[in-house]
């Protein structure tokens, strides 16, 4: 790939990238969230075409305008997001598209699936839907796909992701026995150790622009870093210590079945304190949108769960932002949102699909402001007036930048749109804050903005409640870490004595029956 | 006897014409297309079967049956085609909002028939004049011999090529959704497009193809209607976009499955004709009467939204756009 | 294996536009607008040999050539209009209500049923207020059932009120079968033609002055509604994103009902309008269609009630233009909706180029405006 440049209206995604992938060699593609890595592989598989610039494959330059034209070139990629159709089975997806002479035969087409299965050592049944099936065999599924189709070039969006160690142990094993084969693998990741672990060579991407590449063993984690945020970053989060903790929510044998009748928690009990953070650890759907939601008020709760809520003492700093009531604790479950909020319980949530969920796409940063208090004040109008001045207020104090106020928050980079949501919870002075994924797809500085932010609200004596995906991140910015699997509390630890491998281990080994936490 | 016969064979009748709406508004949907032109697009298979057959009968003394057939055909699923092309058009192309375009359609597709119905009638020599008598004869032929079974002929075999060609129509589609690769991409395009287009499915392809030929079998339903449910003449009463509606209600009834259709057209005639052989019914009972299959299908529409079964779902898509570089 | 790939890169590319202009938006409307025209032009020429310019003039002529049409086409639009704003909060909300004919025809039902059985025993005030609420009332219940579906099960919406619009149809039959007048004619006839109790009395001197003011008052009721008030605002969000109407602690389900009363009460009261204001009688055409042709005013209005009080006008002049050029030409009335269908396909497609802009091969940026 060379000079490659590709833009969304005012935002450049890739600029002039050049890029070299090599036959029997797996070469990492290393990046921050949002520094162009999966846009860059999509010019490959054809889902974008390149503004600017020319891709040559075998020596040859060619254009690839479709996914199709990536089969016939031998490029096939395993999608972030699984491109499957949920309500046909493995093998009615893996034939999909293709043109093979003849008609369609399902049943030659599982006897082939299960022959390159048998090479690489998977696991799939042909026969199963695809929403029965696991992520990981989804996972497989796709790969599978991508060799059915002979592909010579396989690149793999961060595939880890959705994995436990053992299951990215497994997929690690099968990409060596494809470099064996002889093909082309490119891994998309930001993740070092991985990075370290399988491959040979590192490309690095930053900001959209190519840096740089070099062979694995000629680095080490510390210079890739560098390479990757352009300047050594101390690694080091604040972690101030707060003496005075009162409880400040309790979770008693909290179970939630979602829609589709999947019990998502089972039996989750903990507790939260003011004046500190309680990280949520776990891999990717173990229950942790549920949990929050749940709280929230937004999700029902199977019968017997309890959620009190502990109000804070006259002597805490916090106090004031409490209107008092009499009761000692408040039952939330069986209450929604607004109920929840008109027992005087301040809680601020920032849910992991701002846009979607958090903000309202369409509206400038004054009607959000409102969305949680536009029934403030008597009469049938809204009052637009506050939510002007405080969209004023976190614009300045957050430095959000928009072309103005009454842009589209959809409009606004990842990075700004979380900081107008932040802003607002952070302004109705909560007492319990819960965020998910709060720093996801966003730059190292908007980062570290958002967990001094958490810090200050600690400091303030609010309960934080940290759903995280980094344990990196989690071990140093926490006090406590809660590690969820598959909807089971595995266990709750000090974040400043617990090691990673002890985190990890939690969140992937399943609680036995009887066995103690 | 007789009386059930003769609802029997207005139960099928009835139910071939919506039958044919539906079918193509499968096929459509499948595509993820919701059209809701379904009208406008069997008034223009309707017109254009009728404009086809009057002027062929026109220009000739001697009409030849085989070619009354294959020009009113033709003429009939190439103008619904068309309707098709400029609903897809509409919402692939240039994205625009499917309800709206297809409701568009609904209005247009009245408008060109009606507009062109009534000139037709002029020509012919005033309203209500125009009559395609030798077209009409050859679509209403039935099986000679067997209908002259009793029972069994007049209730089976007395019918029209284009009642079997319904149920035939049917069962192929049957078998090209579940069993061919050109269905299951279909399939795929209609419940995931992007995943479809990252197979290397053209997904546009697919759509256009996919709401074009099922609009030109929906078309079929407005020839139907013409040539045999009203023996090959013309009014503007509107009767068409009822049953063109009813065949969108269909779809929903046969939950998107083109075999359930066939019962459902036959149940829904049953239904609609039902009043005219309870005897005793006042002329505005009878009229209370004929709500019958719409409070059916509300009741399957909610029946089906109380009950999640995954494959009795619309397709996943329907309804929306797709547009590869959207983010 | 063979590969087929060309070297070129793609002759027209799609992009989707950050921003455009006001101006520049509403000139690329206009221009659809014309385009529109010359292809309705194309379209009468072809079909008559007449000259285009003539026949528009003639057109003109039938939607405003005397005082007495440029009120009907005056009444009409209102009637048009009436229904969009009615429509306006429910697809703002994003919840598709194709049931305004039925909603449309409970209302006139109601409405022609009090003028029956209560002409000339109340006071035409009285009565009016009367048909009035009963007809606000019948609309609201047309548009609550579907609702209620909507908020608990998720029922599509779309198909429910589309069926709701037969089951309105077959009552209005049923109604005309039970008060028909004369006997035998399977229609109702004017209602109270001697006393005209129920009727709309008139306002400024003219007849149709208070269907004016009732959908002027709405007109502006609506706008303000949807902009200024708290329950606009919910409206605004549960359109946008179920979700985020549930995080802001918005009840969906209070939403959607009380937002289908408000919008079925207005098409309700469009039937009211329809029969106590115009034809002072009732068929199953006396919506005519109106209902979906208002789905269409609405959202190229983007729900916008001024930008709808255009669009109506549009329309509607369209319709009574056709009709006198049927008439003049010896035409037929439906050549109007030949003519609605272009002009609509025409504005609906003219959003594409609002919203993306096309990029040539070789070109960095052209658009069509």
């Amino acid at each position: 790939m060379r000079g490659i440049t590709k833009t969304f209206g005012p935002i450049v995604a890739n600029h002039k990238v050049d890029l070299e992938i090599r036959r029997g060699e797996i070469l990492s593609l290393l990046g921050e969230n949002g520094s162009g890595k999966t846009t860059l592989m999509n010019m490959l598989s054809g889902i974008y075409f390149p503004d600017e610039g020319e891709i040559l494959v075998g020596g040859q330059s060619v254009a690839i305008r479709s996914p199709k034209d990536a089969f016939d070139l031998k490029i096939g990629m395993i999608h972030q997001h699984f491109k499957l159709v949920d309500v046909l089975t493995a093998a009615e997806n893996i034939v999909l598209g293709l043109r093979e002479p003849g008609g369609l035969n399902l049943k030659a087409a599982a006897a082939r699936i299960r022959e390159i299965c048998g090479r690489y050592g998977f696991q799939v049944d042909p026969e199963q839907k695809v929403y029965d099936m696991s992520v990981s065999q989804k996972q497989t599924v796709e790969i599978v796909k991508v060799l059915y189709r002979g592909a010579d070039i396989l690149i793999l969006d961060e595939p880890t992701a959705v994995l436990t160690p053992q299951e990215t142990e497994k997929l690690f094993d099968v990409l060596r026995n494809m470099k064996a084969d002889g093909k082309a693998v490119v891994i998309i990741t930001h993740k070092l150790h991985e990075v370290m672990e399988i491959s040979d060579r590192v490309a690095v991407l930053r900001k959209g622009e190519y840096i740089g590449d070099v062979a694995t063993s000629e680095t080490s984690p510390q210079a890739l870093t560098d390479m990757m945020v352009g300047r050594a970053v101390s690694l080091n989060i604040e972690r101030p210590l707060v003496e005075t903790r009162n409880l400040r929510l309790e979770v008693k044998d909290l179970s939630v079945r979602t829609a589709e009748g999947v019990l998502a928690l089972d039996n989750v009990t903990f507790q939260a304190y003011g004046g500190e953070i309680l990280g949520v650890a776990g891999i990717s759907g173990s229950g942790q949108k549920e949990l929050l939601e749940a709280i929230a008020g937004l999700q029902s709760a199977l019968p017997g769960a309890h959620i009190i809520y502990h109000p804070p003492a006259p002597d805490e700093p916090v106090a004031g932002r409490h209107v008092p009531v009499d009761r000692a604790g408040e039952e939330l479950v069986g209450k929604d949102p607004l109920q929840i909020r008109r027992i005087g319980v301040s809680m601020a949530f920032v849910p992991e699909d701002r846009l979607g969920m958090g903000l309202v796409g369409s509206m400038g940063m004054p009607d959000n402001m409102m969305l949680k208090s536009y029934r403030a004040g008597h009469g049938p109008l809204a009052d637009r007036r506050p939510s002007r001045a405080l969209a004023q207020k976190v614009k300045e104090e957050l430095e959000v930048v928009t072309p103005s106020l009454s842009t589209p928050v959809r409009r606004l980079s990842g990075g700004n749109v979380q900081k107008v949501l932040v802003g607002r919870e952070l302004a109705s002075s909560p007492t319990l804050l819960m965020t998910a994924y709060a720093v996801r797809g966003l730059d190292i500085n908007t980062s570290y903005t958002i967990y001094r932010l958490l810090n200050e609200q600690k400091k303030q004596g609010a309960a934080v409640i940290f759903v995280g995906e980094d344990l990196d991140v989690l071990l140093e910015l926490c006090d406590r870490i809660l590690v969820l699997c598959a909807g089971h509390v595995n266990g709750v630890v000090d974040a400043r004595t617990a090691t990673k491998e002890e985190v990890g281990l939690l969140m992937t080994r399943l609680k036995k029956e009887g066995e103690q936490a | 006897m007789t009386q059930f016969i003769a609802l029997f064979q207005a139960a099928i009748v009835f139910g071939t014409v919506i039958l044919y709406g539906a079918l193509g508004e499968i096929l459509t949907e499948k595509s993820g297309n919701l059209n809701l032109g379904v009208p406008g697009i069997m008034y223009l298979g309707g017109i254009a079967g009728l404009a086809g057959a009057f002027f062929y009968e026109l220009s000739t003394p001697n009409p030849v049956p085989a070619l009354c057939l294959i020009i009113s055909f033709v003429c009939a699923f190439a103008a619904a085609a068309a309707g098709g092309l400029i609903y897809s058009f509409l919402t692939i192309t240039l994205r625009a909002n499917q309800n709206v375009t297809g409701l568009t359609l609904t209005i247009f597709g009245g408008g060109v028939a009606n507009f062109f119905g009534g000139a037709l009638n002029t020509m012919a020599g005033g309203v209500g004049q125009i009559s395609v008598a030798a077209t009409s004869a050859v679509y209403r032929v039935s099986i000679p011999g067997l209908s002259g079974i009793p029972v069994a002929g007049p209730l089976v075999f007395s019918y029209g090529f284009m009642v079997y060609l319904a149920i035939a129509v049917a069962v192929v589609m049957l078998m090209f959704l579940g069993r061919t690769r050109v269905g299951l991409n279909l399939r795929a395009v209609g419940e995931n497009p992007a995943t479809a287009d990252a197979a290397g499915i053209p997904v546009t392809r697919y759509k256009y193809l996919a709401t074009c030929v099922g609009a030109g079998i929906s078309g079929l339903g407005g020839l139907y209607y013409t040539m045999d449910y009203v023996k090959g003449t013309w009014a503007s009463e509107g009767t068409i976009e009822a049953l063109g509606w009813l065949a969108v209600a269909l779809v929903i009834f046969a939950v998107w499955k083109s075999v359930h259709a066939i019962w459902g057209a036959y149940l829904f005639g049953f239904l609609t004709w039902l009043y005219f052989y309870i005897p005793g019914l006042s002329r505005s009972s009878q009229e209370l009467f004929k709500v019958i299959p719409y409070v059916v299908t509300i009741v399957v529409l909610v029946v089906m939204s109380t009950r999640k079964k995954r494959e009795n779902q619309p397709p996943a898509h329907l309804g929306l756009p797709y547009f590869r570089e959207e983010r | 294996m063979s590969v087929h790939v060309s070297h070129k890169e793609p002759l027209l590319r799609i992009a989707k536009r950050a921003s455009i202009p006001a101006w520049k938006a509403w000139l690329i409307r206009i221009l659809s607008v014309v385009l529109a025209l010359l292809l309705s032009g194309a379209f009468i020429y072809a079909i008559t040999g007449l000259n285009p310019v003539e026949v528009y003039k003639a057109m003109a002529q039938g939607a405003f050539g005397s005082e007495r049409r440029s009120w009907v086409t005056i009444r009409d639009a209102m009637m048009l209009l009436c229904i969009g704003i009615g429509l306006a909060p429910a697809f703002k909300m994003r919840f598709w209500n194709i049931g305004a004919e039925g909603q449309i025809l409970v209302g006139g039902c109601a409405t022609a049923g009090f003028m029956i059985y209560f002409g000339g025993k109340l006071p035409t005030p009285v009565l009016l207020l009367l048909m009035a609420a009963v007809s606000l009332i019948a609309g609201a219940v047309w548009g609550i059932v579907p609702a209620i579906f909507k908020a608990r099960w998720g029922t599509n919406e779309t198909l429910f009120t589309l069926m709701m619009n037969y089951v309105a149809i077959q009552i209005t039959s049923y109604c005309v079968a039970l008060w028909e007048n004369p006997v035998g004619s399977n229609t109702v006839g004017v209602i109270n033609q001697k006393t005209k109790a129920g009727w709309f009395p008139e306002l400024f001197g003219q007849d149709y002055g208070l269907n004016v003011l009732i959908v002027a008052v709405l007109t502006v009721g609506m706008f303000l509604y949807l902009r200024y008030t708290k329950q606009g605002y919910e409206i605004a969000v549960v359109g946008e994103s179920e979700n985020t109407a549930r995080y802001a602690g918005i009840k969906l389900s209070k939403v959607f009902i009380r937002t289908m009363a408000i919008s079925g009460a207005i098409c309700g009261l469009a039937g009211f309008i329809a029969v106590a204001g115009a034809s002072h009688t009732i068929s199953t055409s006396t919506a005519g269609g109106r209902g979906f042709t208002a789905i269409i005013v609405a959202w190229l209005a983007k729900f916008n009630t001024f930008v709808m009080v255009l669009i109506s006008f549009l329309l509607v002049f369209l319709q009574k233009g056709a009709v006198q050029i049927a008439t003049q030409f010896k035409l037929n009335d439906f050549a109007s909706e030949v003519i609605t269908g272009i002009i609509l396909f025409c504005i609906i497609g003219s959003e594409f180029f609002i919203q993306y802009r096309l990029i040539f091969r070789g070109r960095k940026e052209a658009g069509k405006a």
